[in-house]
């Protein structure tokens, strides 16, 4: 315990009118002053700003302030900030408490001003009396390791790891399919600009396969997760593909004498693939894979013919899983998304009727290398479409699936109705949607010249149900045109569904792996939605494309050089500092009973000679030691018993 | 204070990794629930010593609220288990010594859950008026 008298300033922010607006700031300010170890009771129109910070510093100087409490937004936001004022004026950055007057009164009492100001004065109350207790702390700088972990090879997880492969760091790149390049691989053009999908992405992953910072691990995914920022130690499992990737061709032996046909994923399930197959021509690393769901048997007795046929020698039937550990500093997290599964919204008619597909299934169809090889034809009968409509907003904007926008799913239909009208200018486009929303740089001339040039048609409003017609092999679409104010009914070849952007399967799975959080849509949530989107709560942890929310090509891109940047800015330092609030044992008061022990997540405690012992590095500080000692005789620091005993006291010290 | 305009006095311990940052996202989103609680932050929910919980309710606290990650989301792999158990064995405690054992209350909230952090605001505020002040206010078992 510090032995100096606490002289404490509060410093209470009007955030402009965002607290000032609720709470009487003068009747806190004065409230305040008369509160015990309070010098300087003070407000400003904006703390975090730079005259507010020199607000501080000129107090302290003045009055010898040796406790800063800042009542304001959540420390989430400005700890950090506000830590940093008290270290420029030579303080312990730990001499500091937050009273949070916005996120948890000011904007959630909004109407109840009165009540809103005596919430106010507790809060700040109990921030002055932590203060008092609060002890100085040194931060610790530990090395951070000078590799890169980026999870998920999309577009997103590419762009991130030439990045940081190009400033000259080590990176391991985890994709758990077979090959790298996501759902960018399987677009045939891509909007505002129609690139060729393959022409822009396919490059940069064979740079990938070829760059000596860059160790791919392919049919690969993170299993753990252990360590802390710069110095995570992660479990990778290699889940064996059955072909040695150094020694595979790709010469396409094995395809001529596997017997089996599957449904091909890539293609959306619209062309066909073998047991032992590519993903598709130009996948990374180029190298076969044995699906051993359908493949007959690894054995001659069943078949192996892939083997016999393989002249490279590169199928090994007996390989295994294998477990890697790597030593990695910071981590990137691209795990892209999943396209909203159509079977859900029923009404639509997806899987019951073979001539409604996704605009996934459409786009294989357009590509030059799918399977129809670019050419549209209806999968019920093989022929020609004269109609084809579009259904925008499937599994978006809708309370019964995912209340947010896709964001892709307008240009993405744009852009398919253009290239059809391209091709076909005798096949009619019908665009059935809520709102086009045309958002992006050049997004809106596309969106112009496509309803303008294209011919294409655009009716205002949710289709209601999609049906077979009574009389005819078409498709009938039933809607409210909102513009017309009357029901509609259209018939089609084609219906093509614009399925929206969903979270990845197991990303709760991930997050969980990782010790990250997700938002309320699935996604993973990001440490301040405007000014760290990259970053998340747990140090160390970036993230980038569809995985932090619904992205199309560009955002992501942008988004992979920010997290990029983020974690070179870690990983060239070289040093970062680590939260100080590891657990100190008391050993006067320890019996040594060793139920610290028992309770430690991490294993960071151990009774030797009956006494409690905490190794600091693998300590965290959650304190649940703390709280399951009998005697008192462990605390994390930071959140030490009398801090948060001289909280609870302060807060009831108040006649009821 | 008359009993007619009696509001309950409520703690709410919230681990910085899910509730408090879901009590962050309430007031980012603007939901409005009961001034009643106020927020103490503690890395985990497991760090909610006992011993805290007793001192709120001899304190005359109206009613303790833990919030933590929900399982298999703890920041700290599983001080949430921990927390959870100790709050269950308190309840059978509270019930030795006279008190409500409703007057405790451990919720799972994560850091987007602002909408449950402030529907379990209104809703244990709204159950502690049921139940009325912390007897120990009149003098009761101490």
């Amino acid at each position: 315990m510090s032995t100096e008298e606490p002289k404490i300033g509060v410093f209470i922010c009007h955030c402009g009118s965002n607290i000032a607006g609720v709470i009487d700031i003068p009747q806190l300010v004065e409230y305040t002053a008369t509160l015990p170890n309070v010098v300087v009771a003070e407000d400003y129109r904006y703390m975090c700003s730079d005259p507010g910070q020199d607000l501080i510093r000129e107090r302290a100087r003045e009055k010898g302030l040796n406790r800063v409490v800042v009542a304001a937004c959540s420390p989430t936001l400005h700890e950090p900030t506000f830590r940093r004022v008290l270290e420029s004026m030579g303080l312990n950055p730990f001499f500091f408490d937050m009273s949070n007057i916005r996120e948890h009164c000011s904007w959630v009492h909004t109407h109840e001003e009165e009540a809103a100001l005596e919430k106010a004065k507790d809060l700040v109350r109990m921030a002055v009396a932590r203060a008092a207790e609060l002890e100085p702390l040194v931060q610790k700088e530990v090395d951070v390791k000078a590799s890169v972990l980026v999870v998920g090879a999309g577009i997103a997880g590419i762009q991130a790891a030439l990045d940081i492969a190009d400033a000259g760091y080590k990176v391991y790149l985890v994709e758990k399919e077979p090959s790298i390049g996501g759902h960018m691989a399987q677009l045939d053009k891509t909007f505002p600009t129609l690139d060729c999908s393959s022409c822009i992405l396919t490059p940069k992953m064979s740079l990938i396969g070829q760059h000596p910072n860059i160790e791919l691990l392919t049919y690969s995914e993170v299993r753990e997760v252990d360590g802390f920022v710069g110095n995570f130690k992660v479990k990778v499992e290699r889940k064996p593909r059955f072909v040695i990737e150094d020694k595979c061709t790709a010469c396409a032996d094995c395809l001529e004498v596997c017997p089996v046909n599957v449904p091909d994923e890539f293609n959306t399930g619209l062309g066909w693939r073998k047991a032992i197959y590519i993903p598709f021509a130009q996948a990374v690393p180029n190298a076969y894979i044995i699906d051993t769901e359908h493949c007959l048997g690894m054995t001659p007795i069943a078949c192996g013919k892939c083997k016999d046929s393989c002249e490279a020698e590169a199928i090994d039937y007996e390989m295994k899983p294998e477990i890697l550990e790597l030593d990695i500093g910071a981590i990137i997290v691209t795990t892209g998304f999943k396209l909203f599964n159509a079977m859900e919204q029923l009404e639509y008619g997806y899987g019951k009727y073979p001539d409604v597909m996704t605009n996934l299934e459409m786009e294989r169809m357009l590509s030059a290398a799918g399977p129809t090889d670019g050419k549209i034809i209806r999968p019920s009968s093989m022929k020609k479409p004269k109609d084809i409509a579009y259904i925008q907003c499937v599994g978006s904007r809708n309370e019964r699936y995912n209340n947010y926008c896709s964001r892709v799913c307008c240009m993405a239909a744009l852009k398919q109705a253009r290239q059809i009208r391209e091709k076909y200018p005798d096949i009619n486009v019908t665009i059935f949607y809520i709102d086009m929303r045309a958002f992006g740089k050049g997004y809106e001339e596309f969106y112009e010249s496509t309803s303008r040039e294209y011919g294409v048609t655009f009716v205002r409003g949710r289709v209601a149900e999609v049906r077979g017609s009574f009389d005819s092999d078409r498709i009938v679409i039933r809607a409210e045109d909102t513009l017309l104010g009357q029901p509609v009914e259209a018939e089609a070849d084609i219906v093509v569904l614009s399925c929206g952007i969903q979270a990845a399967e197991n990303q709760g799975d991930l997050a969980r792996v990782l010790g990250i959080q997700l938002s309320a849509d699935g996604f993973f949530l990001e440490a301040h939605p405007k000014l760290r989107p990259v970053e998340t709560n747990t140090d160390g942890i970036f993230i980038a494309g569809a995985a932090q929310g619904p992205k199309d090509i560009p955002d992501s891109v942008a988004q992979a050089k920010g997290a990029a940047a983020s974690a070179l800015t870690m990983v060239t330092a070289g040093r970062v500092k680590v939260q100080p609030y590891a657990a100190v044992v008391n050993e006067e008061l320890c019996a040594g009973c060793g139920i610290c022990e028992a309770s430690c997540p991490y294993g960071a405690v151990k009774v030797v000679d009956n006494v409690a012992q905490v190794t600091e590095a693998q300590c965290k500080g959650c304190g649940t030691c703390a709280a399951a000692c009998p005697n008192e005789a462990i605390a994390p620091q930071h959140f030490t018993m009398d801090q948060i005993i001289a909280q609870l006291d302060a807060l009831f010290q108040e006649a009821r | 204070m008359t009993k007619k305009n009696w509001e309950p006095k409520i703690v709410c311990f919230a681990c910085r990794w899910c509730s408090y940052a879901g009590a962050d996202m309430a007031g980012t989103s603007r939901i409005q629930y009961p001034p009643n609680a106020r927020v103490i932050r503690v890395n985990c929910s497991g760090r909610v010593d006992p011993q805290f919980i007793l001192r709120a309710l001899k304190l005359k606290a109206d009613g303790v609220l833990i919030a933590g990650c929900h399982f298999g989301d703890c920041h700290y792999v599983s001080g949430n288990y921990q927390t959870s158990r100790r709050v269950e064995l308190l309840k059978e405690y509270l019930k030795e010594i006279g008190l409500e054992p409703e007057r405790l209350r451990l919720e799972w909230i994560s850091a987007a859950e602002g909408t449950k952090f402030a529907e379990t605001m209104k809703s244990f505020v709204n159950e502690i008026k049921l139940l009325g002040p912390n007897p120990l206010a009149d003098g009761g078992p101490e």
